[in-house]
C-alpha cells in the first residue's frame, strides 16, 4: 500500500503493496542499489514505536502500574514466561534477544494492517534474516558451549543401531528445514493475507462501479474484509508468537543439546 | 485476476522504478534481489539499534520496576506478619491480665463473702447465744416461780388440811402430822 497507490485508480494491483522504493538513494554497491527504502522507514517506526511506548509506559515507574504500564509489564512477563517454560532459567540468558525479536515481528505485522502502511515482514529476505540470525545464535552458541557435544542434537538416546543412520538423517534433514519452515511460514502468511484482503477489497471497488446494483453486491466483499481484517490482526499476533517460541525451542537445543 | 495484476505491476515497475537495476524489472517484489541489500543493511541497523535499546534501557527499567514491586511486596508481608505477630501477642496479653483480673475479681468477691458470711455467723450465734442466756434465765425464773408457787402449794395445802381437819375434828391436829400427811399425799399424785 505504498504511497503512489493513487496514481491507478482504475485497477486494483494487490501487489503494488509489498514494492520496495527507494525514499533516498545513496547510490550503488556492487551491483545492488543501497538507499533508504519504505521498508528501511517501517522498520525505524516499528523501533521508534516499541523503545517509545516501552519507556513512556514504564515512565512513572509506578509500584502499582496504570494501563500503559500493565501492557508492557504484561509483555515482558509474557515473554519471559515463555522462554523460561521453553529453555530453563538458563535460557534467560537469551530474553533480549528473544524479547527483541518478538516485539520487532509483533510490531512490524500489526503496523502492516493500518491501510497504506508497509509490511516489513511480507518478505522473504527479511523473515529469512531473521530465522537465519535464530539459526546462527544455536549453532554458535550450541558449538561454544558443548563443542562437538552439541553434534549430540542429532543423535537421540535409546536408539537401535540399525535404524540410528536413518534417524540421524532425519534429525539432520529437519534441523536444516528450520530456518526455512521458520522464514517461509511468516513470510507466507504475512504476504497471503495482505493480498486476499487488497483482493476483497478491490471487489468492492471494482462492483462500485456498475451503479447501485453493484453498491448493493459491494456489501458481501466489504463483509468479507471486515472478518479478514480481524483474521489479519489474529494471525499477525499469532504468527509472531509462533516465530518467537519456536525460537526459544531451538535455543533449548542449543542449551541441551541432548534429547 | 493475480497474472493481470502481475503483468500490470512489471509495467508500473519499469515506468516508476527507473532507480531498480534492470534486472529487477517484473519480478514479484519479494523475490526481487535488487532490493535485498538495502533491506538487509536496514534490518540489520534497525534490528541492532532495537536490540541495543531494549537491552541497554528498556529491559532493565522493567526488570527494576518489577523487582522493587516484588521486594516492596515481601516488605509489606513482612512487615503485615510483624504487626499481626505483635498485635497477637497484644491480644494474649491482654486476655492474661483480663484473666488475673477476673481471678482477683473473684477473689475479692469470695472474701467480700467469705467475711460477711462470718459476720453473719457471728451475728447468728451471738444473738443465739443471747437468746439461750435469756431463755436460761426464764427457764431459772421459771423454775424458781414453779419451787416458790410448789412450796406455797405445800403451805396452802397444810393450811387447808389444817383447816379442813379442825373444822371436822374440832380440834387443830399437830403439825407435823399435817405436814408429812400432806407430803405423803403429794407424792402419791407425782
Amino acid at each position: 500500500m505504498a504511497s503512489e497507490a493513487a496514481t491507478h485508480s482504475d485497477t486494483v494491483d494487490p501487489i503494488h503493496q509489498f514494492h520496495i522504493n527507494n525514499l533516498v538513494d545513496f547510490g550503488q554497491i556492487g551491483h545492488s542499489t543501497f538507499a533508504f527504502t519504505n521498508s528501511a522507514l517501517f522498520m525505524a517506526i516499528t523501533v521508534m514505536l516499541i523503545v517509545g511506548f516501552m519507556m513512556l509506559s514504564t515512565r512513572g515507574r509506578g509500584l502499582v502500574p496504570g494501563r500503559m504500564q500493565n501492557v508492557t509489564e504484561m509483555f515482558y512477563e509474557f515473554t519471559a514466561n515463555m522462554l523460561r517454560e521453553a529453555a530453563g532459567s538458563e535460557g534467560m540468558r537469551f530474553f533480549p534477544f528473544v524479547f527483541t525479536l518478538f516485539s520487532f515481528i509483533l510490531v512490524a505485522n500489526l503496523i502492516g494492517m493500518v491501510p497504506y502502511f508497509f509490511t516489513v515482514t511480507a518478505h522473504i529476505v527479511i523473515t529469512g534474516a531473521l530465522a537465519l540470525l535464530v539459526m546462527a545464535i544455536v549453532v554458535g552458541y550450541g558449538f561454544s558451549k558443548h563443542g562437538f557435544g552439541f553434534l549430540k542434537l542429532f543423535v537421540p538416546d535409546e536408539v537401535p543401531g540399525l535404524i540410528l543412520p536413518m534417524i540421524v538423517a532425519i534429525e539432520i534433514l529437519s534441523f536444516i528445514s528450520r530456518p526455512v519452515s521458520l522464514s517461509i511460514r511468516l513470510f507466507a502468511n504475512m504476504l497471503a493475507g495482505h493480498i486476499t484482503l487488497k483482493v476483497f477489497a478491490g471487489f468492492i471497488i471494482s462492483l462500485s462501479t456498475f451503479g447501485v446494483i453493484g453498491w448493493a453486491g459491494a456489501v458481501l466483499p466489504f463483509l468479507m474484509v471486515v472478518a479478514l481484517t480481524a483474521l489479519e490482526i489474529l494471525v499477525a499476533v499469532l504468527q509472531a508468537y509462533v516465530f518467537a517460541i519456536l525460537t526459544c525451542m531451538y535455543l533449548n537445543d542449543a542449551l541441551h543439546p541432548s534429547h | 485476476m493475480v497474472t493481470t495484476a502481475l503483468a500490470q505491476t512489471a509495467a508500473e515497475t519499469a515506468a516508476e522504478h527507473t532507480e531498480i537495476a534492470d534486472s529487477a524489472h517484473g519480478a514479484f517484489p519479494p523475490f526481487d534481489p535488487s532490493t535485498y541489500l538495502s533491506q538487509l543493511i536496514w534490518l540489520a541497523v534497525f534490528f541492532g539499534l532495537l536490540y541495543y535499546l531494549l537491552s541497554k534501557m528498556v529491559l532493565p527499567r522493567i526488570a527494576t520496576i518489577l523487582e522493587e514491586r516484588h521486594d516492596r511486596i515481601a516488605d509489606d508481608l513482612a512487615e503485615a506478619e510483624k504487626l499481626k505477630r505483635e498485635s497477637d501477642e497484644a491480644i494474649a496479653a491482654y486476655e492474661q491480665a483480663l484473666a488475673e483480673a477476673r481471678q482477683r475479681a473473684h477473689g475479692i468477691a469470695q472474701d467480700a463473702r467469705d467475711k460477711a458470711k462470718a459476720e453473719v455467723e457471728d451475728e447468728r450465734s451471738k444473738a443465739e447465744a443471747e437468746l439461750e442466756e435469756k431463755l436460761q434465765a426464764a427457764e431459772a425464773r421459771i423454775g424458781e416461780v414453779r419451787d416458790k408457787a410448789l412450796a406455797e402449794v405445800d403451805a396452802i395445802a397444810k393450811e387447808t388440811t389444817e383447816a379442813l381437819v379442825e373444822t371436822l375434828s374440832g380440834e387443830a391436829p399437830a403439825d407435823a402430822e399435817v405436814g408429812s400427811a400432806v407430803s405423803a399425799a403429794m407424792n402419791e399424785r407425782r
